[in-house]
């Protein structure tokens, strides 16, 4: 083990985190917006949105993200969309994940027992209050863990944004393998700073969790 | 108008793809009245209830309260504000409860009457303190409901249904899914309710209840009413072979508990 | 510069080499996976503590990066190591390494799941430890757990798009050594998304009709 280069070059892994906990907020937030606009096409009245939605998540997770990333990146100024790698990696990767998150919002909402949607019509609330004060508080708490699970799978992906050359955690490592011909060192260095964004981002989700279930 | 009863039922029918669960079914209820409905599992009953609100719209035929037409065939948008404006008329208790998890009993009460009617927290707190002292459960109105034995949680659904101050109340089978020695608890409110002269449509297993609080029973079986009448005939004196078989069977089942 | 799927097909027997390639590294992939899988769980739930805790730190390890990560370390650790595989090896084993470790966790799940009598009658008809395991758990656990593995599989369908990275010439490097020479990445690069989106409808539809036959086996 080389301690020497570790010490050497830890400080740009430690910038490259950085890029990758950006990449991963936006990206995450990008997501959920997706999620809940495709859940909600899903779960429409109309059939249009229904099917909308249903070919969005069909083709976003029935493709490989990092061919989208490509067709985006790449294919994109072909068709007058021009954008740097950054905002590349996040448009694409958070378009990606909201395709899951879609799924894992409207599993959450239809696992709400009918009775409870038939209760609150009984009592005269429309569709829209019905899901907005019975339905969506209760569905939020069932979603909390498996989107964590979503975000979890997300900050791993955002490592395939090294293939359009973002300078985050896996590219670093990469370059550096390639510079230095130490791959072990590298990928421990890289793989721990992962681990304590991962660790940290599961110990927040679980808080949550916790907290949506005292009251 | 007005030559409709308080709630009638006019020539319902339903069916779910080729199965048809209610066939030209015909009902009066004036105010006041309490009617059970009674038969065997899968004859419709329930169906027929849950028509009434909407739940479960009917294929053909009409539903009236108070005359409105409850089912008034309308654009999407005007049926559905319809239908919320009359539901609030009709108060609904169900089998397995369907209070709001996420919601204290006070909250379960006062969601829809703030909602609904506008009204100021202080004026639907008053009133879910007073529609729970009705059913006895003032102690528990901060609780949540899974604090709440079976009976419990029925009783505060019931005074959820009576805040909204409906002109009937229908009961979906309230005491089938409760263990026995908490039916009595949920029937005695029952009663209260019919002293106090609310129109009750009440589906239920119950022919002991059924026999003591009901004006008149209908016994459906196969989609379709197979005999009505006050409950000292339809219980003591039935005319009908379906509805002789159907009791004969239910009190053995019963005596074999 | 407009769009022009004309030179697509000139480039035809690039791409479906690529589908071959690809198809090829899944399946060897998911093969690696499922069984190295069981081997994972066995060793999670029943090996001495000296075995399962660094076990553990490396199943921790492998679930905790990227995967993308994972194949440099394989591709370019071996390497340094003396040993050079050709990049089609390490995909797989790469792959199949990862999703070993998912596998492992369904599995272990599984397996706690198996009826606790299962075992007790095993073991009351004089079946040792090992036999109770090889006869009698762990085929009731496999089965519970082929439709999560599925899902699994058709997961690892979409990240065998990574291994092009790593220069294994599957369906992504293949379209990639298209647009090297016709500079149309959008023409190709939604052709390579097409042949990816049609194995995974295939895949899905087996995926359907695999959980249908278990669930009548029930």
């Amino acid at each position: 083990m080389d301690v020497d280069l570790i010490l050497r070059v830890y400080p740009f892994f430690l910038q490259a985190a950085w890029v990758t906990i950006q990449l991963s907020v936006l990206t995450a937030v990008l997501g959920l917006a997706c999620g809940s606009l495709g859940a909600a096409a899903r779960l429409s009245r109309l059939r249009i949105f229904r099917i909308i939605g249903a070919v969005y998540v069909s083709l976003f997770r029935g493709t490989p993200a990092l061919i989208q990333l490509f067709i985006l990146y790449f294919g994109g100024p072909q068709i007058g969309i021009q954008l740097d790698a950054f905002e590349a990696g996040v448009i694409g990767l958070g378009v990606n994940i909201g395709a899951y998150m879609t799924e894992t919002i409207r599993g959450a909402i239809i696992a709400i027992d009918r009775g409870q949607t038939e209760a609150s019509r009984t009592l005269g609330l429309s569709r829209w209050q019905s899901m907005r004060y019975v339905v969506l508080p209760q569905a939020a708490r069932l979603m909390i863990r498996p989107l964590g699970v979503n975000i979890n799978a997300l900050i791993k992906g955002t490592a395939l944004v090294a293939a359009i050359s973002v300078v985050e955690l896996t590219y670093t490592a990469q370059r550096y393998i390639g510079s230095t011909y130490k791959p072990f060192e590298m990928f421990l260095l890289s793989g721990t700073l992962y681990m304590i964004i991962i660790y940290a981002t599961g110990r927040g989700i679980a808080w949550l969790d916790r907290r949506a279930r005292i009251t | 108008m007005t030559d409709t009863a308080f709630v009638e039922i006019r020539n319902a029918a339903k069916s779910f793809g080729s199965l048809q669960v209610l066939r030209d079914i015909n009902l009066k209820v004036e105010r006041g009245q309490i009617v059970a409905i009674i038969g065997p599992s899968g004859s419709g009953k329930s169906t027929l209830l849950r028509a009434i609100n909407e739940l479960d719209p009917l294929s053909s035929g009409e539903i009236w309260l108070e005359g409105v037409q409850i089912n008034k065939k309308l654009p999407h948008r005007q049926y559905e504000r319809h239908v919320n404006q009359v539901r609030q008329d009709i108060g609904m208790v169900f089998q397995h409860f369907n209070l709001f998890p996420h919601l204290t009993v006070r909250e379960n009460i006062t969601l829809a009457p703030k909602l609904l009617k506008g009204m100021s927290a202080g004026e639907a707190n008053a009133l879910a303190e007073q529609q729970l002292a009705k059913v006895g459960l003032m102690e528990k109105i901060d609780a949540y409901p899974s604090q709440l034995s079976g009976g419990q949680k029925q009783r505060v659904a019931i005074a959820r249904a009576l805040a909204m101050k409906p002109k009937v109340m229908l009961f979906d089978e309230a005491t089938s899914a409760l263990d026995p020695e908490l039916v009595e608890e949920v029937n005695l409110v029952m009663k209260q309710l019919a002293e106090e002269h609310m129109t009750m449509i009440i589906v239920t297993h119950e022919m002991g209840f059924a026999e003591s609080v009901c004006d008149r029973v209908l016994f459906m079986d196969g989609g379709v009413v197979v005999e009505e009448g006050p409950p000292e005939v339809i219980f003591r004196n039935p005319e009908n072979e379906r509805t002789r078989a159907f009791l004969r069977k239910h009190l053995q089942t019963n005596h074999n508990r | 510069m407009s769009l022009d799927f004309t030179v697509v097909p000139q480039f035809l027997d690039v791409i479906l080499l690529g589908v071959l390639w690809t198809i090829l590294i899944t399946l060897g992939a998911s093969v690696l996976s499922f069984f190295v899988g069981i081997f994972f769980a066995i060793i999670a739930l029943y090996a001495p503590w000296f075995v399962r805790l660094p076990f553990r730190a490396f199943e921790w390890l492998f679930m905790g990066t990227p995967l993308l990560l994972q194949l440099f370390l394989i591709y370019f650790g071996l390497i340094q190591v003396g040993i050079d595989l050709p990049a089609f090896v390490a995909g797989v084993i790469g792959l199949g390494l990862h999703y070993a470790v998912y596998n492992s966790e369904l599995i272990q799940a599984s397996i706690l799941a198996v009826d606790r009598g299962q075992t007790e009658a095993a073991r009351t008809l004089g079946l040792s430890r090992m036999q109770t395991l090889r006869y009698v758990v762990v085929p009731q656990a496999v089965r519970d757990v082929i439709p999560p593995i599925g899902n699994n599989m058709i997961a690892l369908l979409k990240d065998s798009a990574l291994v092009s990275v790593i220069g294994v010439s599957e369906l992504t490097l293949s379209a990639q050594q298209a647009i090297g020479r016709t500079f149309r990445p959008f023409e190709f690069y939604v052709t390579a998304a097409a042949f990816y989106y049609a194995i995974n409808l295939i895949m899905e539809a087996v995926q359907r009709r695999i959980e249908r036959r278990i669930a009548l086996s029930r």
